[in-house]
């Protein structure tokens, strides 16, 4: 039985003049680059501002973006990282998808513990010395490696010694010893571009209802640092994805285990999979199916869609009430906005069953199917070697 | 006086001491840790504790009062349950026990304990991966006999990934046992910040056949560089 609360709509928590309670890091990166110790990247004049969790004002940069992608997207998921790629395509912005990239390997940190803070910290600031080099902005595709480089900074901030440390490494390198102006994930990107992106929708998604799983290393490391919308949420949660699925049109269903995790665990997911897939499956499915029934799930993390997506093949197994496809948000907007669903959004990577939800969008899957299938032949007929922009887009 | 179950009391209590000082030595654990309400609220949030016997709130607990006992015990039985999904930083008195786990975990890695071998067990080929290629995850890993539980989309992947892999439109990713295509001279700038952080002897105490592994792919390769190693 739900219980009927009244609910006072006109109640707005205002900060008021309040100081945000965590200091602000930016100012700390500005002074270190004062003494000479790094280079600030600073963010391009190309850029839009937006608000963090405490009302700062955070800079996302448009274009001339340098994508530090992710491994869980490019290997498992590789729509994901392609729709990103697409999306910027689609607006005419220039980026830069580099070769000289590694992860951020906090796989080694957050998972088996076989890492240590300079090592950590040397692979961020060489991923961030190559951007430097090649003149363009940072743009993080993975929640994890966003989370992670925010407590790397902080450790740079804070520990000179470590700082001098790593600046050695660098030196050995060759690379510039250089600290980003900003920490942008790209969710962060989607967001500031929402309206631009609605403006290019080709679909009405007005019938779809979402569900959001916000990623815990976005909002839950450095939190002071997330994204946060008056409009969204009334400003007490994070309004990234939320807020670009209201720009697209479509419905968000609420649930109540918004704030768990979504099971992924690393080592859990690796080695002790019985764990992450009952997570994931009661705390997070079953809960979305009873109370908001949605259409699809969104996110904006590598190991919340594989964890949320693979883990309803043994529910539906054991006759859970599972079965809602989980996209990111980036594969969502590309859908909207006409993007091909196997050649652009890759679905067939996914597991669960989306065939129902791009009924639901107007999208002929079998055609559409049919269409990528033939681009297979080819490539094994060896009449093209790979699928190219101008296909995806033909 | 201690708190924890009459366990490891073949360990003597010297031993412990030192690595619970190693712990509290290290720069992040202060951050981490500001005393505790032992209101619970890390527990309501956090994953782990509703599928293992685990508390956040036992973690900082033993933090906060020092129990070295009892912070022995939860390196060896405990921290290897955590997600590290940082729930428990809703805790009202700022703290982080994620973030202790993170320094427990580091430690009984760095000092070889058996806890730690066994709980890294089968993990030699992540670690491998990430280390000697630069990307973690990549397509060639989605076999079907590595994750029966989800299902036979799995073996539809790894049957046709060398094409599905052609069919991506981003020039960078038409590889198999890499996420993305990493450059060479990438690989040397990552082996060398290996080399020079000492992370090598850590995956020493946990897996030697790993270390000689890594260590001759690196050789190889650093020395065709022109580097001495
Ligand atoms: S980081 Fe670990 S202890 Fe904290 S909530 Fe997550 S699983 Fe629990
Ligand atoms: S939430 Fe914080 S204060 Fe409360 S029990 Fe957990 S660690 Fe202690």
């Amino acid at each position: 039985m739900s219980l009927e609360l009244p609910v006072l709509k006109e109640r707005r928590a205002e900060r008021k003049n309040a100081p945000p309670p965590t200091e602000d890091v930016r100012e700390k990166v500005f002074e270190i680059e004062a003494q000479g110790d790094w280079i600030v990247h600073r963010v391009p004049d190309d850029h839009v501002e937006v608000f963090t969790k405490y009302g700062r004002v955070k800079k996302i940069p448009r274009q001339n973006l340098w994508h530090h992608k992710s491994c869980g997207q490019c290997g498992h998921i590789p729509g994901y990282s392609t729709a990103i790629f697409w999306l910027m395509r689609k607006l005419g912005l220039a980026y830069e998808d580099p070769t000289d990239q590694t992860s951020c390997t906090a796989w080694n940190y957050y998972a088996s513990a076989t890492s240590n803070a300079a090592a950590q910290a040397g692979v961020a600031m060489r991923n961030f010395g190559a951007a430097y080099e090649a003149g363009n902005y940072p743009l993080i595709h993975c929640g994890t490696s966003y989370g992670h480089y925010k407590e790397v900074r902080e450790e740079l901030i804070h520990d000179p010694e470590l700082r001098k440390q790593v600046k050695g490494i660098m030196e050995k390198l060759g690379k510039p010893f250089v600290m980003p102006e900003e920490i942008v994930h790209y969710s962060e990107w989607v967001y500031a571009m929402r309206r631009e992106l609605a403006n290019l929708k080709v679909l009405d998604f007005s019938d779809i209802t979402a569900t959001v799983h916000p990623a815990c290393h976005y909002h839950k490391l450095v939190v002071e640092d997330a994204i946060y919308d008056r409009d969204i949420y009334d400003g007490q949660r994070t309004a990234v994805v939320t807020a670009v699925v209201e720009a697209l049109g479509a419905n968000i269903g609420e649930y109540s285990t918004w704030y768990d995790c979504c099971g992924f665990g690393f080592r859990h997911i690796l080695v002790e999979r019985d764990f992450t897939r009952s997570f994931a499956i009661e705390r997070k499915i079953e809960v979305m199916k009873k109370e908001a029934n949605p259409d699809v799930v969104l996110t904006h993390d590598t190991g919340c869609v594989t964890t949320l997506d693979q883990s309803q093949f043994a529910g539906r197994a054991h006759d859970r009430d599972v079965g809602i496809p989980v996209l990111s948000d980036a594969q969502f907007a590309a859908l909207a906005m006409g993007a091909h669903p196997y050649k652009v959004c890759q679905l067939h990577w996914h597991n669960t069953d989306n065939k129902p939800l791009l009924e639901k969008m107007g999208i002929d899957h079998e055609s559409k199917w049919a269409e990528f299938e033939e681009e297979l032949r080819m490539i094994e007929a060896g009449e093209k070697e790979f699928l190219t922009w101008e296909d995806a887009d033909g | 006086m201690t708190l924890a179950p009459n366990t490891y009391t073949d360990i003597p209590y010297e031993e412990k001491a030192k690595l619970i000082e190693e712990v509290m030595a290290d720069h992040r654990y202060g951050e981490h840790l500001y005393g505790c309400y032992e209101c619970g609220i890390c527990v309501a949030a956090c994953p782990s504790a509703r599928f293992y016997d685990f508390s956040p709130r036992k973690i900082a607990q033993a933090a906060a009062r020092q129990d070295v006992e009892l912070m022995y015990e939860q390196m060896n039985d405990d921290v290897w349950n955590c997600s590290q999904c940082f729930s428990c930083t809703r805790c009202p008195r700022g703290n982080n026990p994620g973030g202790i786990i993170t320094v427990l975990r580091e430690v009984a890695v760095r000092n070889g304990l058996a806890s730690a071998r066994d709980a890294l067990e089968g993990y030699g080929r992540v670690v491998y991966k990430i280390m000697s290629t630069g990307t973690q995850v990549s397509p060639d890993m989605l076999q079907p006999n590595a994750f029966p539980d989800w299902g036979p989309h799995v073996k539809a992947i790894s049957d046709n990934v060398e094409t599905w892999r052609k069919a991506l439109p981003p020039e960078t990713l038409h590889t198999t046992s890499t996420a993305w295509n990493v450059d060479e001279k990438t690989i040397i700038e990552l082996y060398l910040i290996w080399q020079a952080t000492g992370v090598m002897d850590m995956i020493g105490e946990v897996d030697e056949g790993l270390h000689m592994i890594l260590e001759d792919v690196m050789e190889d390769v650093l020395d065709e560089a022109g580097y001495e190693t």
